[in-house]
């Protein structure tokens, strides 16, 4: 029925009240604007990368300048969200943080995203032996509690914000790998990619034109939804002194800090939190408005 | 239904072959020398002395031959001696085993218990007040780091309520004594799957709810809570169980942070100890121990979820 709509809305001469392809960025736009979360979800993260970036600039005190004589002072008109044990303006501090956390939650996304969607669509499109093998070993991954394997790979690697990103990075493959095989699965056996075939296009040609494009839908939802894990993987690893290591302040490692104080000067602990809390919130925000955009079912 | 068990038995041996070599090689990954290690930077022997503690050891063997030590050394229950204490590894994991699964599966009946009315209030609600405060809340809740959750609640009930949580005592002398000392890490620990679970039973039920076969029971006459309990209910649970199949991991994992701000002596703060003391045995030792425990509470569940639905056992 549908094919039949379509078929025979390519023979008619357009018309101008006729109704726009469903394509192209402003109708995408449109749509998204539309959606409740995602434009939320993606102003927090705007903000967010904004300040990382601008941190060094905005900060109104050196992080690591130590004042003792303001030691522990709570929230005031001088310093928004206080001092910590050193006297360091703790709203510097947040704001610096969030460079740690979200580089390291961007590269080691980027990590598993580049590992599991190769595997994921080499998999899904070859099938055979690689299909088996490559996504055993996904699985076997998956075995392991995310967290668990993280700490365990930053206990033998050491460390360093390069192992950081790394081991981050391993531990969302197979989520990239699953998502990315289960969509070129559904595309491969689909006519356009026979076409392209009987047309004597090369695999790599077919999975650049063909199976990429058509993996990006769950692929984006995936990518925004695994930037949340790794900012609170990032935190918990530093938290547990396993990541980012001090006087570099992250806001798992100030959180780390501020419960050592936690009833005399509770604001080393809250404000670090509320952060995480906040650009966490911004990427599930964003996951769930794309996740409801580009799912087709939903559509 | 054993067809299907043997079948998902049979599937677990190369996962769980996989675990031994992703453990085994994890530590060969540490740089430098595993008989240095033991030793530490303060004993210096000869190289004649060295040469015989790594065949004592059989670190001179080539990998695969170690590997196969490994395995069936694994397989009689020995999983080495720590590099500090120079005691089993496997007999002291064990002691901490309990107080770690209890506070995990304590976590996982907070979770059932606070998502599952809320899930099912606010899909019956769908787009009230009370529907979108507890999305609100849902996204909230999985946004919030457990540590600092944990943090948190320790900061409002010792500062502003003066509850003491209590030491952690073993539930076989005191289970009132271990709930007391394990609600607080539980909810901590257990919030996030609240929020995951609280949207998938929403989810879950809007979906049955829509389904023809709620609507011929309306049809026929039945009433609202007698449709929601007989026939939307059990079916809306049955892809939840599943989802909390798969939080169990992460709950596992999550017992190492959690343990390590409440002060647990679980199993999560004894691998935390031996990262610091670089006792990589032990490291080894409870990844395994946790990964095992996460593939067979896989195993029950996809179990469980086969018995509940027959269609997963016959597909």
């Amino acid at each position: 029925m549908l094919g039949s709509t379509r078929a025979s809305a390519t023979l008619e001469a357009p018309t101008a009240d006729a109704p726009r392809p469903r394509t192209g960025l402003r109708w995408w736009a449109r749509r998204f604007v539309r959606n409740r979360v995602a434009p939320i979800g993606l102003a927090i993260i705007v903000i967010s990368i904004v300040v990382a970036a601008l941190a060094p600039v905005i900060v109104p005190r050196d992080v690591r300048a130590m004042a003792s004589q303001a030691s522990l002072s709570p929230p005031s008109r001088q310093y928004f969200f206080g001092t910590d044990e050193f006297g360091r303006d703790v709203f510097s501090r947040v704001l610096v943080g969030s460079r740690i956390s979200l580089v390291v939650a961007f590269l080691s996304v980027a990590t598993a995203l580049a590992l599991g969607t190769t595997v994921g669509l080499t998999a899904g499109y070859y099938g055979g032996w690689w299909d088996a093998t490559s996504m055993r070993a996904m699985d076997i991954i998956f075995a392991f509690p995310a967290i668990l394997l993280a700490i365990a790979i930053m206990a033998v690697l050491g460390t360093t914000l390069f192992n950081l990103v790394i081991a981050i990075g391993i531990v969302y493959t197979p989520q990239f790998a699953r998502v990315a095989r289960a969509a070129a699965l559904t595309v491969r056996s689909l006519e356009f990619v026979d076409a392209a075939r009987a047309l004597g296009m090369g695999n790599l040609r077919i999975i650049g034109r063909h199976l990429i494009p058509n993996v990006l839908a769950p692929v984006i939802v995936q990518v925004s939804l695994s930037l949340s894990l790794a900012i609170l993987s990032e935190s918990a690893l530093s938290f547990l002194g396993l990541g980012t290591q001090p006087p570099t302040p992250s806001w798992g490692n100030m959180l780390s800090e501020g419960r050592q104080f936690l009833e005399l000067a509770p604001w080393n602990a809250i404000f670090p939190g509320l952060a995480i809390m906040l650009v966490v919130l911004g990427f599930n925000l964003l996951g769930d408005g794309l996740r409801d955009l580009l799912d087709p079912r939903l559509r | 239904m054993q067809r299907y068990l043997a079948t998902r038995l049979l599937a677990l041996i190369p996962v769980l072959f996989g675990i031994l070599i992703v453990v085994f090689v994890l530590i060969r990954l540490i740089p430098g020398d595993a008989v240095q290690l033991f030793l530490g930077t303060q004993v210096e022997l000869t190289p004649e002395q060295m040469a015989e503690l790594r065949r004592f050891f059989g670190v001179n063997k080539p990998i695969h031959e170690q590997f196969v030590d490994y395995v069936s050394r694994v397989l009689r229950g020995d999983f080495g001696v720590s590099l500090r204490t120079s005691r089993p590894v496997l007999p002291d994991i064990m002691l901490k085993l309990p107080l770690s699964f209890q506070l995990a599966t304590l976590a996982l009946v907070v979770a059932v218990v606070i998502a599952v009315p809320l899930g099912i209030v606010s899909a019956v609600t769908r787009n009230s007040a009370f529907d979108v405060f507890t999305r609100i809340g849902g996204l909230l809740g999985l946004s919030m780091p457990s540590f600092w959750l944990g943090a948190m609640l320790i900061l409002v009930f010792s500062r502003y309520l003066h509850v003491s949580l209590g030491q952690y005592e073993p539930i076989t002398r005191n289970p009132l004594g271990t709930l007391q000392s394990l609600y607080l890490p539980a909810l901590a620990l257990g919030a996030a799957i609240a929020a995951i679970l609280m949207r998938y039973v929403r989810s879950s039920l809007l979906e049955v709810l829509g389904q023809e076969y709620i609507r011929t029971a309306r049809g026929k006459g039945l009433r609202g809570g007698a449709v929601m309990l007989r026939h939307a209910l059990p079916n809306a649970m049955i892809p939840v169980i599943t989802v909390l199949g798969f939080q169990m991991g992460y709950l596992l994992g999550g017992t190492v942070v959690i343990e390590e701000i409440f002060a647990l002596p679980g199993m999560g703060r004894h691998v935390l100890h031996a990262i610091f003391q670089r006792d990589y045995p032990v490291v080894q030792g409870v990844v395994l121990v946790i990964a095992l425990l996460f593939v067979l509470t896989n195993l029950v569940v996809d179990l469980l979820y086969a018995w509940i639905d027959p269609r997963i056992r016959y597909a």
